[in-house]
Parts: structure tokens; sequence; C-alpha cells
């Protein structure tokens, strides 16, 4: 394999492992904020800041990660979407910042203020939705380079029915990764109450999530023929995604093995995931940048390459470590430490 | 109007969320290493007032820690949206430092998850002092990282450019460019010397508010020991930095210290104003210092600007920042020595109402004098965005949008500022430390003064 190739799937994956842990945090975002509504948040609310107040700015590195080591492995990215991104990207800063904050703000300072609670639970919805829009950019069509530079159009963006699949299938999973996961966690935590409510949530999210799934499948065939072609030709990939969701929502429904069912979900996602961009290559930004046109040079992607290898061996340790204390500390789930 | 010009916006833009990212980067690079010192003298001295000194800085600490967070994926992000021509052309040379400051940072974040949950988990409390360490590892490494590629943007080195082609890269002759050694040595000792004053301060206020007791006493001394070790350690790193730029970058040691003519015992040349004609008025003028500045000899020959061709000359203005930011500098030295003399003198009262007000202030000034040492350093590189490869103009995006976004951060800033003051009141004012020190170790009298 090429270093190419490798640099594109180690972005990869750190930004399926940000879709992950972002979904869990953003989505508890907005349960949380629900269940005040619901006056339930009694119930299910400390749970929710157990899991997030340890590892919310771990769940930050992951995004920033993905970008700058685009922008390593492949600069050219850097001049296309920065151009064009100015104001997407800036609001999604502006989201971002505003929720971490508060986030901080809400657990370390002031418990309990509602507008901090209204705050990250929006955000948690509005991210995801001005994220995605990277996403449908690199599809093509909405970027265009002229004498001037390279601008992004903003009023075809807002009137394609591609761009708003995508954003409503980035809402609904955040949703379903999320409470797939708080189930799980109330499950381990022994809380019973909290998980009759989560559970609900998580069977209650799980077929928009197919449905928007879908939907963004035909969008794209409105959208970008050849991509959708070559997704086609990939259907395993999809077909996998597909058989675990049937396992964890199962799992699920049946009550038992929550932990499996989340780890089904993770893999329906992972499927989903490396089977859209496994048929979004070779383009990285259709049609400026490709995985061989935008690549650095090859001293610098193989340094990358040695560089991110030996970061694991300091990371995986210490993230194993963070999980045991937090995550898998039965006695901290629980809340008796 | 210059709304509209892209390139002034997106140095705007980028001198706002640096300026403002820039008190938390420091803070956050600086705090552990004195909460870790806390708590270590805490844990061999058996002194609750080092453990709670420790628990306390790293409650606010938090708070200062979400705001870098965010302004630093800000910054991050907005390198490629306000300079992606910049990002495209250095991304190729320069991104693996960047790429391991993620590393660094993310390290950090993981220790620190940890550290801020686990204060009472273990039995031997070294176990949790020593959760402390990767956290200043880690973030001493995140500005290491971060300043070699500003370092880079003052000395380009480890790569060529063949007919507009880049070739030869190197990543680790960018990284470890000439500007490297100097500016990483000063970065990090001024960080640690602006956090350690920002504590004496907090310290020095409330016994010169409200008496203070053993436990404020005791954090005073600790605090400003540490800012006299770090003041002399940041001079040091200074002098290295003026001699780097001696050799390297002439042209921004000249317009910062308005040095115009190459000359042999050159003086050197405090505050003042320029007539018309470019010539030093109303100046302190300290006769062949500038030489020993910038080559540790009173007859050295200095370069002077007029060596630079006219339009590569940075504004002359930077000649304040510098000046101030040393003489904060010099202010810091002195104070912090003349509290420790105080203290050791026993027949003087280092708690004294002039002393203490006098470092009252030493939080602020420092913070001051980050910004303006920044501020020279940026605009004392003017033209360039890469010295000699490519200027600020052409790294710039040319969106016409810069400036409402702008705005669009100004109020952002505004929020997270005011957020993060009404949040550390409300965290402190609550809970005042002679209660936090009560409720926590009850065995612990008041009389047990040193």
């Amino acid at each position: 394999m090429s270093y190419e190739y490798i640099g594109i799937t180690v972005l990869w994956f750190f930004l399926y492992g940000y879709l992950i842990v972002a979904s869990v945090d953003f989505g508890a975002g907005f349960f949380a904020y629900y269940a005040k509504l619901t006056k339930k948040d009694h119930i299910i609310n400390k749970l929710i800041s157990r899991y997030l107040s340890p590892v919310w700015e771990v769940t930050n590195v992951f995004f920033v990660f993905f970008f700058v080591g685009l922008v390593g492995f492949f600069p050219d990215t850097a001049y296309y979407l920065g151009q064009s991104l100015l104001i997407p990207g800036s609001i999604a800063i502006v989201l971002l910042a505003i929720r971490g904050s508060f986030y901080a703000f809400e657990s370390y300072g002031s418990k309990d203020n509602s507008v901090y609670m209204f705050l990250y639970g929006a955000t948690g919805l509005l991210i995801p939705a001005a994220l995605a829009t990277a996403m449908t950019i690199s599809e093509g069509g909405f970027i265009e380079e002229t004498a001037n530079g390279v601008h992004l159009m903003i009023g075809k963006l807002l009137s394609s029915p591609y761009s708003w699949s995508v954003v409503l299938l980035a809402i609904v999973s955040v949703l379903y990764i999320s409470s797939m996961f708080l189930t799980y966690y109330a499950h381990r935590a022994d809380d019973g109450p909290a998980l009759e409510i989560v559970r609900k949530y998580a069977l209650f999210w799980s077929s928009p999530t197919i449905i928007a799934s879908l939907t963004t499948f035909i969008a794209l065939s409105q959208h970008n023929p050849e991509h959708y072609q070559k997704a086609i030709d990939l259907w395993w990939m999809f077909g996998i995604s597909v058989a675990f969701f049937m396992i964890g929502l199962f799992l699920a429904y049946q009550g038992k093995y929550y932990g499996w069912a989340f780890i089904a979900v993770m893999f329906q996602f992972f499927f989903a995931f490396f089977g859209y961009g496994a048929s979004h290559l070779p383009y990285i930004l259709q049609p400026f940048v490709t995985i061989t046109s935008g690549a650095t040079n090859e001293t610098m992607g193989v340094t990358l390459i040695i560089a991110f290898v030996a970061g694991l061996f300091l990371l995986i340790p210490s993230l194993v470590m963070l999980m045991r204390m937090f995550l898998f500390d039965a006695d901290y789930v629980k809340g008796k430490k | 109007m210059f709304f509209e010009d892209s390139v002034l916006m997106s140095r705007l833009l980028t001198f706002l969320t640096l300026g403002f990212h820039i008190i938390f980067a420091t803070v956050g690079v600086g705090i552990p290493i004195m909460i870790s010192m806390a708590e270590f003298i805490g844990i061999k001295k058996k002194d609750p007032h080092y453990t709670l000194l420790a628990r306390r800085w790293t409650r606010g600490f938090t708070i200062t820690v979400a705001v870098g967070v965010v302004t630093g994926t800000a910054i991050g992000l907005q390198l490629s949206l306000l300079w992606p021509s910049f990002m495209q052309f250095a991304g190729n040379i320069i991104s693996l430092p960047l790429f391991l400051e993620v590393f660094a940072f993310f390290f950090e974040a993981i220790f620190l998850g940890a550290y801020l949950y686990t204060w009472d988990r273990f039995k031997n409390p070294i176990f949790h002092w020593l959760l402390s360490i990767p956290i200043v590892i880690g973030s001493t490494l995140s500005a290491f990282f971060i300043t070699t590629v500003n370092a880079f943007m003052n000395s380009p080195r480890g790569f060529d450019v063949e007919e507009g082609k880049l070739t030869a890269v190197e990543p680790f002759a960018a990284m470890f460019n000439p500007a490297t050694p100097s500016k990483v040595f000063h970065v990090i000792t001024s960080s640690y010397l602006t956090s350690a004053a920002i504590l004496a301060t907090i310290a020095a206020f409330i016994i010169l508010i409200k008496k203070g007791t053993t436990y404020h006493k005791k954090a005073l001394k600790m605090t400003v020991t540490a800012t006299f070790i770090f003041a002399i350690a940041t001079a040091v790193a200074g002098d290295s930095s003026a001699k780097y730029l001696a050799e390297y970058q002439p042209d921004k040691l000249a317009a910062g210290e308005w040095h115009f003519e190459t000359e042999k015992s050159a003086d050197l040349v405090i505050f003042g104003t320029l007539n018309e004609n470019n010539e030093v008025e109303n100046e302190i003028r300290i006769p062949g210092a500038l030489s020993f500045l910038a080559h540790g000899d009173f007859d050295a020959e200095v370069e002077g600007l007029y060596e630079t061709p006219k339009d590569e000359r940075p504004p002359l203005w930077i000649h304040y920042m510098f000046d101030l930011m040393v003489s904060i500098g010099f202010y810091l030295v002195g104070i912090s020595m003349l509290f420790l003399i105080f203290w050791k003198v026993k027949k003087w009262n280092e708690y004294n109402k002039w002393l203490l007000t006098g470092l009252a202030v030493i939080g602020p000034l420092a913070m001051l004098a980050i910004e303006f040492g920044w501020i020279y350093a940026e605009v004392g590189r003017q033209p360039w965005i890469i010295r000699g490869f490519m200027t600020v103009a052409e790294g710039a995006t040319t969106s016409p949008y810069v400036g409402l976004m702008f705005l669009l951060f100004l109020g952002l800033y505004m929020v997270l500022g005011i957020g993060c003051i009404v949040v550390l009141r409300k965290i402190f004012k609550n809970n005042p430390a002679e209660l936090e020190l009560e409720s926590r170790y009850p065995n612990v009298k008041e009389s047990d003064k040193e």
C-alpha cells in the first residue's frame, strides 16, 4: 500500500473514531436537555455527566487530529476547503467553542444553569449538521474555481436534496449512536430507571437511522451517479452494515447484551462509513483533489506515518487507562467514586 | 472600506484569535508545572496547605483549559480558512510538528481527565501526583511543537524550490531550524513565568485585601520564588533570542531597536520617539549595549535596517512592543527578588503593603509582556508569512466574507471571556480556601504556622 492510501486510511479511522465518540457526546447533550424539558433530568443526567466529564476534551482531539492530519497528508485540501469553507467552517468553530467551553463552565462551575443546558443541547444537533456539510461539499458540484480563487456556491448547497439528506442522516445517526451507548452505560451502572428511558430513545431512533441512510443513497444517485455506482459495487460493505444494524436492534429490543448491541452499532457505522469512504476514492474533494494529485511529498508522508505509529504507542495505553478508570470501572460508573 | 480587504481582515482575525488564545495557551503550558510542584511539596512535607493549593489551582485550571482547547481548535481551523495558500505550501514542509502537537495535546487531555477525577482514589497520594507528570510533559511538548512551526515561518529550512516546485523536503530540518532553540526556550520559560506570576498575583491580592491566612502566605512564597527563577530563565532565553535575531533576522532586530545604520559599538535605544526624518528623539541611550545584546561584545558591528530593501522592512512601531516587553521582564525580576530579600532578612516584613501592591500586578503585567512579545515577533516578520518565500498577502484567502467572520468571532471571544471570568469568580467566591481547608482537613489548625 502506498503512503497516500495509508494516510487516508489513518485519517478515516480518526474520523470514524470521532463519529462514534462525538455522536455519544452530541446526542447526550441533546438528551440531557430533552430530559430536563420533560422533567426526567433527575433520572438520567447524572449518568450522562459521569461519562462525559472526564472525556469531552479527548473527543475534541479526535476532530483536531483529523483536520490537522488532512492538511498534513493532503495540503491541497487546505487550499480548496479553506477557501470555500470560510463561513460554514467558522460557524462550526463557533458552535464547537460554545459547546466545549460551556460544558466546562456548567460541569465545573455553575451546576444546572438552564442557558448552558440549552446551548449544550442545541449545539449537539447543529454541529453534526454543520460538519456534515463538509462531506456534502466533497462530492463536488458545490465549489467553483474562477480567476478570483475558489468559492462555495451557497445557494446551490442550500437547495440540494442531497445536502439536506446528509444533514438529516447526521442528526439521526448521532441520536441513535448516543442512545445505544447510554443504554449500555446505564445497564453497567445498574441504573434501572435511566436504562428504561434511554433504551426507549434507542429503539425510537433506530428506524429513522435506516430510513435516512436509504434516502441519502437515493439522493446520492441523483447528485453524483458515478459515486453512487462505485458504492453499489461495494454493496456487500453496506449489506454487512445493515446486518449489524439488525443485530444491534435485536439485542437492544431483547433487553440483553447491551454491550454487544453497542458494538454491533459500531460495526454498523464502521462498514457504512468505510464503504462510503472507499467508494469516494480516488477523489478527496471532487474534482479538484484526488488522493494522488493532492498528496504531500513522499518524505513528509512517510515521516507522518512513522510519527503516527510512534504516537499510537503512547496513546493506546493512555486511552486504555482512561477507559478502565471511567468506562469500565464498575464503581465509578455506578457513582461510588 | 478596509472591511472588504480580505488580507487585512485575515490578519486582524488571526490577531484576534491568537491574541485571545495566547492567554489561555500560556496558562495552559505553565499552570500544570505549578500544580505539580505544589502537590509534590504537599506530599513531601505532609502539608495539606500545598495539597489544597494544587486542588484549587486545578479547579481554576480546568476552566481555562476548556477555553484554551476551543480557541486552539479555532486557530487550528482558521489557519486553513484564512491562510489557505500558506497552509497548502507550508503543509508540505512543516506539518510534522503540527501533527505531533495534536498528539502531545491528546496525551495531555487524557491525563488531565484522569487527574481531575481521581484525587481521592489512591491510597498512596504519590500515584495521583504521578498523573500530573504526563500533563506537564504534554503541555510543554505542545508548546515546543507549535513554536517550531512559528520558528519555521521566521527561518524556513528543509526544502528547495525549483521552478516553482517543492523539492528535497526534510521535515526534521524544517522543524529544527535556526530559530527553534531560542524561540522554544523563550516561549516555554515565559509561559512558566507568567503562570507563576498570575498565581502570585492572586495570593498577594488576597493578603492585601483580606489579610490572608497561612495558606495564602505559603502560596505567595512559593509562587514568587517560582516567578523569580522563571524570570531569570526568561531573561536568559530573551538574550538568546536577540542573538538569534542578530544573526538570522537582522531586520527584525534593527526595526525593534530603531537601529538604522550599520555600525560598530551600537547604542541601545530605549523608548523615545521618531521625528519626520526618522531621527530618534527623547530616548534613553545605553552606549554599546545593542552590540552587546546582539553579539555579546560591546564593540561588535550590528547590521542596520537600511541594509534591508524598503518594501521588506517591518513597521517601526514594534520598537515599543520590544521595550515594553523587556521593561516588564526587568520589573518581574526586580520585584520578586525584593520579596525574597525581605523574606530572608528576618527584621524586614515581606508582607508590607508596598511590596504586596507591587506583587499584586505582576500577573497581568506578565501576560501583557507575552502579548507585546508576540506582537513584536509576528509584526517584526512582516511583510513575510514565510520569510523570503511568501508574503502575508500571498498567503491569505480571497473570500470577501472575512470581515463578517471577524465580527462573529469578536462576539464569541467576548462571550467566552466573560463566561470564563464569571465562572471562575463563582467557583472561588462561594468556596474560600479557609472553609475548604476546614472541611477537607479538619485536623489542620490555624496555629500551624511555620
